[in-house]
């Protein structure tokens, strides 16, 4: 259900109900005087669902925005709740304790047949998820042409909002109020980072969840001081964070691998280029990394990790301490100042830069061009042979005798 | 055959009505272009002809027959930015979406289904694509999703809202040509444009809004510069302010008893 609330951007709404319930659990507590889960739990659903009510009622007839409307029913709900609670306590009603357990969650409280309810109703939304999946996806996507190809909106919203008082009330002897908005929306924003497809997302979340709940249940268990609840959730937000981190393709590690590649690849290339340009325009072949390092700046680190990788690639050549290209280091060399003369001569032709002030964005899109790009770029430009500055571009004259 | 007939249709959007009395009828087999400036009512006419939003009076006819037997001969293209396209789900999931109809028991989809969607991205130069997250497509290449989603629904009259906004040329081109193949296959379309200059290209119908019909019919009798001075030289005042009025004071648009 998480999934659902979260793709629909309704992440709080799953907070309000939780807290909504607290006044219906008290309610039917005080009419029917006892802490059966029976009677408790039909209390909690209409509260809850009453809540969801109101908060679309409230976005529907005023000017309030969702969020707002979202935060004043939670407080509102939860304070009557609070209230009514606080009464019970101090009245006629003794029996009361092990509600509270409601607030903050102690799974150990639930007793089997509480456990047999809460599975029954869980697999009702499973099973109602998977029947409903093809209009509830429509419906999540794009509301307003679901109901243009007259799909029962009113219903479908209907029936995702009794799902999620549902799921949330199932969820919350176990982690109580308080947290249940994590237990609702960390394993779909987990999932998303892994997910394509929103089959694929539905899984993930439930895979999620479950982990982090046997997961919650086995500490506690091993360890009998531990609440279970609070660690449900620290072990979701654990797993939500090591795939926001390493989740492949979206996850963090992964960009930041595919930047220092860049990276790295800039640095070879600038190497190749200046000692290019060293051959080509001092006519020194072979050259010794101060002499480098004065043709052109680099970071001593990144030069040396460079060095490493171009000789390892066979681009450059050592002797003793001087480095020179080798052919395919030249041709390289040749390739990098290509690109980057075309992209001047580009830049001047065809949008109107002056020649002076095309060098330091060539700088950066030479690292960038693509071999197809290059050809269409040689192409467009008609074959050159000269950039804005009058140099050769070099490649293009024997390329084209080659044609 | 007449497609559409608006009839004396009034539509408020959050209480406001921002179209009055709109009376128009428009023949199959054309391509046409809602045109009108910002806030005239454009979409909002789409959405009462859909059924999205409620008519305050008036009635929409299409196939001379009432939306709620025609549905199925209708497709709605909605603007692109109304969705987040960072859903999870696949090119091929979204076109997919557009077989989806109100009888079929839980919108279960066949392998006819899937033929017609691969169908329907092929017509829109999309099948390299089908397998790709829509999040990574470009402006162009969304709406182009969108348009095949709707082409899937096989329908006879289709409605598009902006359909050419925030897109490269050439997907303009190719969506434009692609539109008038399907009104030459007989299909009835249309669109709300914005842009002016390119609505004289593009459509041969016109329905010039202004929160009230300024004219429809042909478009060489309509685009006349008394019309678009009167769509676009500002509102009428006067009828704004009785908008307004209804809003802010609670009337109703119409009274309970009366009849059109």
């Amino acid at each position: 259900m998480g999934t659902f609330a979260f793709l629909r951007k309704k992440s709080l709404v799953g907070d309000a109900v939780a807290h909504a319930l607290l006044p219906g659990v008290v309610l039917a507590f005080m009419l029917f005087g006892q802490k059966s889960l029976w009677v408790l739990f039909p209390g909690a659903l209409i509260a809850g669902w009453l809540s969801l009510l109101s908060i679309e009622a409230i976005t529907t007839y005023s000017r309030i925005k969702s969020d707002t409307a979202i935060a004043i029913v939670l407080s509102v709900f939860f304070a009557i709740g609070i209230v009514l609670l606080t009464h019970i306590q101090q009245g006629q009603y003794g029996n009361q304790s092990g509600l509270d357990a409601f607030l903050f969650g102690k799974a150990a409280a639930m007793l089997p047949r509480d456990i047999y309810l809460f599975f029954a109703v869980d697999t009702v939304i499973i099973f109602l998820v998977l029947l409903f999946y093809p209009y509830l996806k429509l419906y999540a996507f794009d509301p307003e042409y679901a109901s243009s190809v007259g799909l029962p909106v009113k219903w479908l919203s209907f029936l995702l909002s009794t799902l999620t008082v549902l799921a949330v009330a199932t969820g919350i002897q176990a982690v109580g109020v308080v947290l249940m908005a994590a237990l609702i929306i960390t394993p779909a924003a987990a999932a998303r980072f892994l997910a394509g497809r929103l089959s694929q997302m539905l899984v993930w979340a439930l895979i999620f969840g479950m982990t982090g709940a046997v997961g919650g249940v086995l500490i506690s268990y091993s360890a009998p001081s531990m609440p279970t609840g609070p660690w449900i959730v620290v072990l979701l937000s654990i797993m939500a964070i090591l795939t926001f981190i390493f989740a492949p393709g979206k996850g963090l590690y992964n960009r930041y691998l595919i930047r220092s590649g860049h990276q790295k690849k800039i640095t070879d290339e600038n190497i190749v280029k200046a000692l290019y340009h060293l051959s080509n325009r001092g006519g020194k072949k072979r050259v010794s990394i101060t002499e480098l390092t004065a043709s052109r700046r680099f970071e001593g680190s990144k030069l040396e990790a460079g060095i490493k990788r171009l000789l390892k690639n066979n681009l450059i050549q050592r002797t003793g301490n001087k480095i020179e290209l080798t052919e395919k280091g030249f041709q390289e060399g040749a390739r990098v100042v290509r690109l980057h003369r075309l992209w001047e001569l580009y830049l001047n032709v065809r949008m109107n830069i002056a020649e002076d002030h095309v060098h330091h964005d060539a700088e950066a899109i030479e690292h960038i061009i693509t071999p197809k790009l290059e050809a269409e770029l040689i192409k467009e430009l008609n074959y050159p042979v000269t950039d804005p500055h009058e140099s050769e571009i070099p490649g293009i004259y024997q390329n084209r005798s080659n044609d | 055959m007449i497609a559409l007939e608006t009839h004396n249709l009034t539509v408020s959007y959050d209480r406001q009505p921002v179209l009055w009395d709109i009376d128009f009828s428009i023949p199959e087999g054309k391509l046409v272009g809602v045109i009108g400036p910002n806030g005239s009512g454009k979409t909002t006419l789409l959405k009462a002809i859909m059924g999205i939003l409620p008519a305050d009076s008036g009635f929409v006819r299409i196939f001379e027959e009432t939306l709620h037997h025609t549905r199925e001969r209708m497709s709605y293209v909605p603007q692109r930015q109304s969705v987040d396209w960072d859903f999870p789900a696949t090119v091929m999931d979204i076109v997919m979406m557009g077989r989806f109809k109100k009888g079929k028991l839980f919108g279960r989809l066949s392998k006819l289904d899937r033929e017609i969607a691969e169908n329907a991205l092929e017509r829109v130069d999309m099948t390299a694509f089908r397998n790709r997250q829509i999040a990574e497509l470009s402006g162009g290449q969304q709406q182009r999703v969108f348009i095949a989603r709707s082409l899937a629904q096989q329908a006879d009259l289709y409605l598009m809202d902006e359909p050419f906004v925030g897109i490269d040329a050439a997907s303009e081109e190719s969506i434009l040509n692609l539109l008038k193949a399907m009104r030459n296959e007989g299909k009835t379309i249309i669109i709300v444009h914005h842009d002016l200059h390119t609505a004289l290209d593009f459509f041969d119908w016109v329905v010039l809004l202004n929160t009230r019909l300024i004219g429809a019919g042909p478009l060489p009798e309509i685009l006349t510069e008394e019309n678009l001075r009167k769509a676009y030289g500002g509102k009428l005042t006067l009828l704004s302010r009785i908008a307004d009025l209804i809003k802010s004071k609670e009337y109703p648009i119409r009274e309970k008893t009366s009849r059109d």
